[in-house]
């Protein structure tokens, strides 16, 4: 009959339609409400009728290998013999290999001899050239710079808020060990213990043991491990 | 020897096809003897008549790509380069065109093969090439008006700070400045010394609209009996059916297209250029931004370009196995992304506006969830590298909550993946199937209307879904294997329609097969888990290209992406791409655009682009 393929369209929209609201009806109005624990139900492999996230009342989590704009691993505030030390050593690498070139490194210089010192003196990255690719923190052989989970960045004003500096992009381990704890685990068997790689070699070459790597979950877990070891600066 | 009758075969080998020409046109046929390049060059006094011969004698119809190359500082010429295919399959025909830099001129191919229009016109205007026998030469991305030619290799963009990257300024003294504060806002933009600035507004399309076949004046003419104007209407660039900034400039009768002529390049960014600036594999990160709805597939396609180039020198591994299976994975899943979207738009086009595309992309945030997951972003993946890929899949689809209110999901990957190929994408193509196909209006919209006939097809060198929609069974997949496919069961899909409608069915045939592919990509993801995804060197960032030539195509979902490389390796400098051409299924398709909208309503010209399935990322570049 005539008309009957429009008939079989619409049916699909009803049951779009439907499928909605006896989701609806199940949680009785319930269904947005925090602590209601229906996320499953919507954002599942097998979801039926709406798909909505009531943004900004709740949002997505992102998965660990999101990237958002880079930030500067340090080491964190309790830290027992070098607190909020940076990690990067200035090589460049990151400023070489990012594709829109939005990493301006100054490299730290000893101030009495002169030569340079394995620490950047500024660290700018302009966010608005910055493109997400992650090859900065791919490339680093040093696991400094990482990629950050915070997308919510607006800002009224780009000439005072987009250009990033060291302070800003400074992060401590614990973040990292937030946002990407499979990650970082990774990474921290691949160096051998938790600490910089730097610190591993030092205290190898001094005869010492470094802190061997043991899975964590959290940055306190990883802190924990390093005073063991560690004694705080006299 | 050359008395040696060489018997005209339309299916011998690229040898004998070569062995031919040079026996018919003796020196105006040499071989490219330059390491690492291939094909041959022909005597640009000459090229019209070779052209003909490889494609009445020797049944090369298909021309894949035309572009152009600027020698400057290495042999101080330009050069027109063009591969020409089978569409019975086979490798390319490889022939170049050289002339001088001043007044450079190559004599126009496009009555062999139509399809070279489009990139004839973009070689003139990005390189300054003039094309004797072209009817229509003039600028295609750029404006009227620009001042110079801006892939030579002298011409120097607004904001330029060096050559090549990386950027000496960075590091290790890189203080940021903003590059407004070193070129201020109206000195970034050049004009011809002999422009009238005060009249640009006024004559700077003058070309097109006398190209239209009406000048200031409008006549009157008779047609049907009923006397008539003729109106010139432009669709777009701001309009939803052009899908971006595009424009058509259409000449009507009533409602009917007498003329179609597409306007593009507002998003043109000059992409070559930003390529040839950067390092080999700074340029990954930037095919995303080509098709950015199957940024997978464009990082193949350059992946494999490379690959090809670096295979010639030493130290090359070929990519594992597990790579090349999770590249399969990727490909295919980006394929049903583009098509779900493809079919989407073209309902929005034909009026029903959203309901249709929500539903068809409702399955595709699976995708993207798992390209999240895996690459880190869902769109701009920048997952493949030379040799591999950049990561291997997760163990767990899991985010980590770290913002207010976050809520937190947790697959297995594996489950995930099976569920998502097994289950739900072949129960949402079915329910998008059910929802559209036997809709009266859809059919009496779409059947019959901007057909395209299959010689049509291959002579516009239109590619894709287009071209297979036309009866002409050519898949780069097929046609000329890479990666994994020769071991892989799947069919071409084929329509033999040419109409709108045709164009519709062939993307739901596509994605069958993909997830037909998918289902065989499943077991041999579990039988290599845990093998190298990579087998070059991690730490290196900066890999060492050797100096030759490389075209790498692949099927991508809009029709056939191609990228050809030229590596002119400074074995002491970093490395960067002295050519780095896109060949865009989007742009070269819309060279039919055209044909197909001649004599159809001005309502079937919006549904005939949308067909299409252009994005003006990759069209405009």
């Amino acid at each position: 009959m005539y008309g009957m393929g429009i008939f079989k369209g619409l049916g699909v929209t009803i049951k779009h339609f439907i499928a909605g609201y006896v989701d609806d009806i199940k949680y009785a109005g319930r269904k947005y409400m925090p602590g209601v624990d229906n996320f499953e139900a919507r954002q599942g492999l097998n979801p039926h009728g709406s798909y909505t996230v009531q943004y900004p009342e709740e949002k997505i989590a992102v998965p660990e290998r999101f990237r958002f704009i880079p930030f500067l691993v340090v080491n964190d505030e309790d830290h027992p013999s070098a607190p909020n030390d940076d990690w990067c050593t200035s090589c460049g690498i990151c400023a070489k290999v990012c594709p829109p070139q939005c990493i301006w490194i100054v490299r730290g210089e000893d101030p009495v001899t002169k030569r340079p010192v394995p620490q950047p003196e500024a660290f700018f990255i302009d966010i608005d050239i910055c493109m997400n690719c992650g090859y900065c923190a791919e490339f680093c052989p040093f696991d400094a710079i990482k990629m950050d989970h915070d997308y919510e960045l607006a800002s009224y004003d780009r000439t005072s808020y987009h250009i990033h500096d060291k302070d800003r992009l400074s992060k401590p381990f614990s973040h990292w060990m937030k946002i990407a704890p499979t990650t970082a685990n990774e990474e921290a068997a691949d160096r051998g213990g938790w600490e910089h790689i730097d610190v591993i070699k030092a205290r190898k070459k001094a005869g010492e043991q470094p802190v061997p790597y043991t899975p964590a979950n959290t940055g306190a877990e990883v802190m924990d491990m390093i005073r063991q070891t560690e004694q705080p600066k006299a | 020897m050359t008395d040696q009758i060489i018997a005209p075969a339309q299916t011998g080998s690229i040898e004998n096809a070569i062995a031919h020409l040079k026996a018919r046109f003796g020196e105006a046929v040499k071989d490219d003897e330059r390491d690492g390049f291939g094909g041959i060059v022909v005597d640009r006094a000459q090229l019209l008549e070779v052209a003909r011969t490889m494609r009445d004698e020797l049944g090369f119809d298909y021309l894949s790509s035309a572009t152009a190359v600027d020698y400057l500082g290495i042999s101080d010429h330009m050069e027109m380069v063009y591969h020409a295919y089978r569409t019975t399959g086979g490798s390319s025909l490889v022939f170049k065109a050289q002339t001088a830099r001043e007044n450079a001129s190559v004599p126009s191919l496009i009555d062999v093969w139509p399809g070279a229009d489009f990139q004839e016109r973009e070689a003139y205007d990005l390189y300054g090439i003039q094309f004797p026998g072209h009817p229509n030469m003039k600028r295609i991305l750029m404006w009227d008006g620009f001042e110079g030619h801006p892939l030579r290799k002298d011409w120097h963009e607004a904001y330029y700070e060096e050559d090549t990257k990386p950027f000496d300024s960075r590091w290790p003294k890189g203080y940021v400045r903003r590059a407004e504060e070193l070129n201020v806002f109206g000195k970034n933009v050049k004009y011809p010394d002999d422009l009238d600035l005060g009249r640009l507004s006024d004559n700077s399309e003058a070309s097109l609209y006398s190209g239209m076949g009406l000048g200031v004046d409008v006549a009157p003419f008779e047609e049907s009996g009923i006397k008539t104007d003729k109106l010139v209407v432009n669709l777009g660039p701001h309009h939803p059916s052009t899908h971006g900034v595009f424009r058509m400039v259409v000449t009507l009768d009533g409602e009917t297209v007498v003329q179609l002529e597409p306007v593009m390049g507002y998003l043109h960014r000059n992409h070559e250029q930003i390529g040839e600036r950067n390092a080999w594999l700074h340029n990954m990160p930037f095919t995303d931004r080509l098709d950015y709805i199957s940024s997978m597939s464009n990082n193949l396609g350059y992946a494999m370009a490379v690959e090809q180039l670096m295979a010639q020198g030493a130290r090359y591994v070929a990519p594992s196995y597990r790579a090349e299976v999770i590249r399969v994975l990727m490909v295919e899943l980006t394929r049903i992304v583009n098509h779900f979207w493809a079919i989407g738009f073209l309902l929005n086009d034909l009026g029903a506006f959203f309901t249709p595309a929500l539903y068809a992309i409702a399955e595709r945030e699976k995708i993207l969830d798992f390209f999240e997951a895996t690459a880190g972003s869902r769109m701009m993946c920048n997952y493949m590298r030379f040799q591999g890929v950049a990561k291997d899949l997760p163990e767990r689809i899991r985010s980590t909550a770290n913002l207010v209110n976050d809520r937190v999901r947790d697959f297995n990957t594996m489950d995930y993946l099976t569920e998502l190929i097994n289950e739900s994408l072949p129960r949402a193509i079915d329910e998008l199937d059910r929802f559209l196909t036997d809709s009266e209006i859809i059919r009496a919209r779409t059947i019959g209307v901007g057909y395209l006939p299959p010689e049509m097809a291959i002579a516009y060198s239109t590619a894709g879904p287009v071209l297979r929609a036309s009866g002409v069974a050519y898949d780069v997949r097929r046609a000329e294997p890479y990666s994994i496919y020769p071991e892989l069961d799947f069919d071409v899909a084929v329509r033999y329609n040419g109409d709108i409608y045709d164009r519709y069915l062939i993307r739901f045939d596509e994605m069958r097969e993909s997830v037909r592919i998918l289902k065989q990509i499943l077991p041999r993801l579990e039988k290599t888990q845990g093998e190298s995804i990579f087998t070059g060197n991690k730490a290196i960032y900066m890999p060492r290209v050797p100096v030759g030539e490389s075209y790498g195509r692949v099927e991508n979902p809009k029709g056939e992406l191609g990228f050809y490389c030229v590596s002119e390796g400074d074995p002491k400098g970093p490395q960067n791409p002295w050519r780095y051409h896109v060949r865009a299924p989007s742009f070269i398709n819309l060279t039919a655009l055209g044909a197909m909208c001649k004599g159809h309503k001005v309502a079937d010209v919006v549904a005939i682009l949308g067909s299409i399935d252009i994005v003006l990322g990759e069209t405009d570049r």
